[in-house]
């Protein structure tokens, strides 16, 4: 019998200098890839499925994913809303095909299992058999059929899912600290003002960790200063939460200005060598100085609100090595036309075509294609030191990605 | 009835941007719009739910020539090139100039030599006589996907 290609290691031995050392090999080997479907994505942790204004009414519903586990979201009669595996319990076909709809019941193409939007199956094609003959055991009882339900809770329009009965309720999950940024920036009604996506081709871990990555910002993302943008940025960090597992990268507008110049815009600021400078005029929206930040939701979730560009990333994977990154911008519902036109010109800055940030779409396939051959190496991630703790003044800093790994490692039991 | 010596030069508009792009040409870019046109890519969800995000957006020719710069000397990527396959375009006159559509289909050819399928879609365009030539007061990329394949750095 011949040996299969790339035999999957049956675990990953962690180096005993702990989160500060990354195996190569957990973005590579296919056997941990299996077991995150079963241990990570299923396990304690919530996963960051739509938001609430994407169905707004009772029976929209849209597609979402948790690792690759198909999952519909559903907005019942009564405006409750339930996630469920988009998998129907018969053969196990997806049930709802269109990325969104609306409906009074999902019924299954295949054999026409119907069930109600809470995923409870009310009815089956065929249950009493043609003319008398056929048809399901007398005893068969739609009651004891369902589409698998996900626990769900919703933050501030966040519509999280969890298939662990131990996952803690998602302000405990996050943590005070967590919680109050993104009651700041998605606290009030908000709106989408675009949506896109990008295929990036490595592992999903690895823009886990860039995205919490504060010390490559100003050294791979040039733009700023090749640009000579004066961001005025004095002050900054990394805030961690107490798990270790989310984190918030800011940075603050120097603190000298007078009280009035708070309502304006300050493009002025922004002095720079840009001809179409007008691309970073901005205004002030809120009164703690924080202009840029960069907050993340272990494990697929980050929020960005930089200089008046809210947006929500998701990322998921899509196979070992390739990873689907989803911008979802925002706009807040009372913004006039000027604010909108502001926030579209700063998209630009995140992005698939990001002037500052487009670098990430490639630099982690650099990691993904460095490391080939190389499983049994390990990064070293010492900036900042060792340990997983807030990094209050600097951001030149690992912490944030060793507090990924923390988490990573507790779910996992590695 | 379009009068078909327009329709050459629109035409002509058409494929010169497509070669300047596509020969790396990129310092000519701006210079096939007015001088505050707007430029966006926008996906086609996108585009047909009104919302103003897409992926790039530039208000005036000084935004374009900052894209230029930027790809020139701040950002980093694997270098690649594209090759523009254009349909033939519908021509509409409108309110000073025309209204023109045409559909497109851009290869990403990388240097390893891997040739991809990067963007199909149709340009949606206003364009005007400016002085003696054909400019693009507005030109809305608008994708027929949502999703970039690792990254967007040269305009389509």
């Amino acid at each position: 019998m011949d040996m299969p290609l790339n035999a999957p290691a049956a675990e990953v031995e962690w180096p005993e200098a702990g989160v500060s050392r990354v195996p190569f090999r957990l973005f590579s080997d296919p056997a941990v890839y299996a077991a995150e479907q079963k241990r990570f994505f299923r396990g304690p942790i919530w996963n960051f499925l739509c938001l609430d204004i994407e169905i707004p009414n009772p029976g929209d519903w849209r597609l979402a994913v948790v690792g690759e586990i198909p999952v519909v979201v559903t907005r019942d009669e009564h405006g409750d809303i339930h996630a469920l595996v988009n998998r129907c319990a018969h053969k196990g076909a997806l049930v709802c095909l269109q990325q969104r709809g609306n409906a009074k019941a999902l019924t299954c193409v295949y054999h026409s299992w119907s069930y109600d939007l809470s995923g409870q199956l009310q009815s089956v094609a065929f249950r009493h058999g043609l003319r008398g003959k056929g048809g399901m055991p007398d005893d068969f009882d739609t009651a004891r059929h369902r589409m698998e339900k996900l626990r769900i809770e919703t933050f501030c329009g966040l519509v999280f899912g969890t298939f662990s009965e131990a996952t803690p309720p998602v302000e405990e999950y996050l943590g005070e600290t967590m919680a109050r940024m993104i009651r700041r920036n998605l606290g009030r009604p908000y709106k989408l003002l675009g949506m896109h996506s990008q295929m990036i081709h490595n592992n999903w871990k690895l823009y886990a960790e860039n995205v919490r990555d504060s010390y490559h910002a100003t050294l791979l993302h040039t733009f700023y200063t090749t640009f000579k943008v004066n961001r005025l940025d004095m002050d900054g960090g990394m805030l961690l939460s107490d798990s270790g597992w989310h984190s918030i990268s800011y940075a603050k507008r120097a603190t000298l200005q007078a009280a009035e110049e708070y309502k304006t815009i300050h493009s002025a600021q922004y002095g720079s060598a840009l001809e179409g400078s007008h691309l970073l005029d901005s205004f002030t929206e809120f009164d703690d100085g924080v202009t840029h930040c960069i907050q993340t939701v272990f494990p697929t979730l980050a929020v960005q609100y930089t200089l008046n560009s809210l947006a929500v990333r998701f990322f998921t994977p899509r196979g070992l090595d390739k990873t689907e990154l989803f911008w979802m911008y925002l706009g807040y519902a009372d913004d006039d036309e000027e604010k909108t036109r502001m926030r579209a010109r700063q998209a630009n800055l995140t992005g698939s075509a990001g002037l500052v940030s487009l670098e990430d779409g490639c630099i982690n396939e650099f990691v993904q294609r460095g490391t080939r051959g190389s499983e049994d190496h390990a990064a070293v991630l010492e900036m900042g030191g060792r340990d997983v703790a807030s990094s209050d003044g600097s951001r030149a800093t690992e912490t944030a990605i060793r507090g990924f790994w923390q988490g990573y490692r507790t779910v996992m039991g590695l | 009835m379009i009068d078909p010596a327009l329709r050459e030069q629109v035409a002509d508009l058409l494929w010169d941007y497509a070669d300047a792009v596509d020969d790396d040409r990129l310092e000519e870019w701006p210079g096939f719009f007015t001088e505050s046109a707007l430029y966006q890519i926008i996906p086609r969800a996108a585009y047909d739910a009104g919302q103003p995000i897409g992926v790039m957006l530039c208000e005036g020719r000084g935004m374009m020539q900052d894209r230029v710069n930027a790809l020139r000397t701040a950002n980093i990527y694997e270098p690649h090139a594209y090759r523009h396959m254009l349909g033939r375009p519908r021509i509409a006159a409108a309110d000073a100039g025309w209204d023109v559509r045409t559909g497109f289909c851009v290869l990403r050819i990388g240097q390893d030599g891997d040739t991809v399928v990067f963007a199909t879609g149709r340009y949606v365009d206003r364009v005007v006589r400016d002085g003696a030539a054909l400019r693009f007061a507005s030109r809305r990329v608008v994708l027929d996907s949502h999703r970039i394949d690792i990254l967007l750095v040269l305009p389509l």
